[in-house]
């Protein structure tokens, strides 16, 4: 493994001037929808940018209204292609490319005896997967590539795959192959890891947990931390106060008297959004001490909006500019 | 038990999880990742312990440090732990049963499988000291579901508990751990498999008549290819006992006795998971018990009057704020101002969302024997006390 540069003798690379970019993050914290939102920001600053889904559930789709995603990338925005990882085509054309053996037809039964030998040795599918997208960052198809990546549990053996493989197969074609791919992941310049949290116990727990992995068994940099659906400060303490005050009896009843209603619900829902995002604090407070503070934290804000589609996405985008900005 | 087609909404806020509890031997806790699925898990054991009796097991997976704490699970591995009944007095209850914990270790099971069905000892040492099998048991993702589902099936059969609790790791796919057993049964059986080995058996076999292998060869090289196949040799002689105890544990999950609760939130995305879930689970003729919508914003965010006082003090502040300036002790008008404003438009913001999360609810197609909300908890839950407190919720009144 490529030794780890510290971070005080260079500079660090730019999130976006990076281009390879893995996105990940405990499942339901908004991993693709972030992933999605750097594309598109990327994509609308003018970079030529792949988005990749590696589960295909068909989210990235979704948010870019358009249909299904395949292994064939299809530009689903200007400047934007889009595509969903698929081992048996990802096999395909690695042997086209690789072995010059054309493969028509299908390839099922081959695909699935892969499998099985992918299945006892884990970093083999990786391969053909974390190689993809090696592949088109050398051959710049794109001058960025965004990867909504496997959730936490499984990027650290994803990541590390190219590295396993490297020790368990001694001869073959992958052996000579992974030396390029490692390349182009330990190079802090090219690619970088990020990770979408949202300031909740167990996101934060695996994110510090995650962030130490990936230094530790991974050659890859850890380019940033992206907290996701921070709710808004209401007021800070003595503000507080007033507001305590207005939830006297004595007060709301005077204020339910000038608003002709029971202002009750209200006062509530303030108080539940105050208690939230004090919780939330706490948490946030945990994850800036467990993290490395050269890493950059950036946040986006919870989204009081309607569904998800791409007019969410171009709000998170918004946000994520704001953010790479300052 | 309620009517299955579409019931009142009235019906569907008193629907609970107790009558479940109380009939069922395992209930598997499933959905999408990160929407409470150990807590509920959890909540539902204790819940069962406290007011139902017998003894009851929670299996949980991955639980958050505090939790694992609470339940005395802290590094402990495999075994089994009862929660001390001085938790539940403290808690303020006191338990008709026992609540019994016990987390799942992926790598231990895995070995204690390997104990039961090697053929003798000395594979059993060669399978344990494998390479491969180090990375199957602690790596591969398709395992830890496997392994959950025959850890529960072990527990089972053992006759301990009245009943089992089980919280589902974290799968790629939530479909994963379903067909896992069945999966396992057949990746042992199949010829493709057996074709592998072949070569390695045999070296009379002409390696030129075989394009997959001659491609295998070409692409990962003979060496490891040799390790992947000595692997499965050794593996093979357990292949007997490994494919009827998948059909064993698949016989179980499809059994009267077992019932499964999809857990969700009322966001979009893992709301459509577990939709599709709860469809996989129809199709596979697997009991749906429970829909449990976790993190349900109140009701009084939907309130239309709330709405009219919220617009009120967020555009007539400065008007409101002097007029009730006299009546407050504490800060300037400036202050009261800012406060009246940011709460009116707290609430509108946070109805936006109430308002679609009630829609998402009532537009779920597939309505189970019980639909459970839970509310927002405004703290994190990490205690006995909390997991009863959210457990209320889950009962019938």
């Amino acid at each position: 493994m490529a030794a780890p540069v510290s971070t005080t003798e260079r500079q660090r690379a730019g999130l976006l001037d990076r281009r390879l970019l893995f996105v990940t993050g405990k499942g339901g914290v908004g991993k693709t929808t972030v992933a999605a939102g750097l594309a598109l920001y990327a994509a609308e600053h003018g970079r030529r940018t792949l988005v990749c889904e590696m589960d295909a559930k068909g989210d990235v789709a979704a948010y870019f209204e358009t249909g299904p995603t395949s292994f064939a990338a299809r530009e689903v925005f200007p400047s934007l292609w889009a595509m969903s990882m698929d081992t048996e085509a990802s096999l395909r054309e690695y042997l086209r490319l690789n072995l010059r053996i054309p493969v028509v037809g299908r390839i099922g039964p081959l695909a699935k005896a892969f499998d099985f030998v992918a299945t006892a040795a884990p970093g083999v599918r990786e391969i053909l997967t974390v190689g993809k997208f090696c592949y088109e960052v050398r051959e710049r198809h794109y001058d960025l590539v965004v990867v909504d990546a496997s959730a936490t549990g499984h990027i650290v053996g994803q990541l590390a795959a190219p590295q396993a493989i490297n020790d368990l197969v001694k001869v073959g074609l992958i052996r000579s192959q992974t030396d390029w791919i490692l390349d182009i992941l330990s190079d802090a310049a090219t690619t970088g890891l990020v990770i979408v949290t949202t300031p909740e116990e167990m996101p934060v727990n695996e994110t510090i947990e995650l962030a130490g992995k990936v230094a530790t068994e991974t050659s890859v940099e850890l380019a940033a931390v992206i907290v996701n659906r921070v709710l808004p400060e209401l007021f800070g303490r003595s503000e507080e106060t007033v507001f305590n005050d207005l939830c006297r009896p004595a007060v709301s009843a005077e204020l339910k008297k000038l608003v002709h209603d029971d202002p009750g619900p209200v006062l509530d829902a303030a108080r539940l959004a105050v208690t939230l995002r004090r919780t939330r604090a706490e948490h946030l407070e945990r994850l800036r001490g467990g993290i490395d503070p050269a890493v950059p934290m950036m946040y986006l804000p919870f989204l009081f909006t309607r569904l998800h589609g791409l007019r969410t996405l171009r709000q998170v985008a918004l946000s994520l500019g704001e953010e790479l900005a300052s | 038990m309620m009517a299955k087609r579409s019931p009142a909404k009235s019906e569907l806020r008193r629907a609970s999880l107790d009558g479940l509890m109380a009939s069922k031997e395992i209930v598997v806790a499933c959905g999408p990742g990160g929407v409470g699925k150990t807590t509920t898990a959890a909540a539902a054991a204790a819940m069962a312990a406290a007011h139902i009796g017998g003894k009851v097991l929670v299996l949980t997976v991955d639980p958050a440090r505090r939790l694992a704490d609470a339940l005395g699970l802290e590094g402990i591995g495999n075994t089994e732990r009862r929660v001390p009944e001085e938790t539940f007095l403290a808690a303020g209850v006191k338990p008709r049963g026992e609540l019994w914990a016990a987390m799942l270790d992926t790598k231990e099971s895995w070995d204690s499988l390997i104990r039961l069905h090697a053929p003798d000892d000395r594979t059993r040492d060669e399978i344990l000291s494998n390479p491969l099998y180090l990375n199957i048991s602690s790596r591969f993702v398709q395992s830890h579901d496997y392994i959950a589902m025959e850890r529960l099936f072990e527990i089972h059969a053992g006759g301990i508990y009245d009943l089992i609790v089980v919280d589902t790791p974290p799968t790629r796919n939530a479909l994963d751990f379903l067909d896992a057993p069945e999966r396992m049964a057949e990746f042992f059986s199949s010829r493709l498999l057996r074709w592998l080995i072949v070569p390695y058996r045999s070296r009379l076999v002409n390696f030129a008549s075989k394009p997959f292998y001659q491609i295998a060869d070409r692409i990962l090289g003979t060496q490891f290819l040799e390790d992947v196949a000595q692997f499965f040799v050794l593996f093979q002689s357990m292949y007997d006992g490994f494919v009827e105890r998948a059909h064993a544990v698949h016989r179980l999950m499809a059994d009267r006795r077992t019932s499964f609760i999809v857990v969700s939130t009322l966001e979009a995305v893992p709301l459509r998971e577990a939709e599709f879930f709860a469809q996989a689970l129809k199709d596979r003729r697997l009991h749906l018990g429970a829909i449990v919508l976790n993190k349900v914003l109140p009701a009084y965010l939907r309130d239309p009057q709330g709405a009219a006082v919220a617009e009120k003090l967020r555009d007539r502040a400065d008007e409101l704020a002097d007029a009730i300036a006299p009546k407050v002790s504490s800060g300037d008008v400036s202050q009261i101002r800012r406060v009246l404003s940011e709460v009116g438009r707290s609430y509108l913001d946070y109805r936006v969302v109430a308002q679609r999360e009630a829609e998402q609810q009532a537009e779920l197609a597939t309505v189970p024997e019980a639909l459970v909300s839970v509310p927002y908890f405004e703290t994190d839950v990490y205690d006995l006390a909390g997991l009863l407190r959210l457990g209320e919720q889950l009962w019938g009144s």
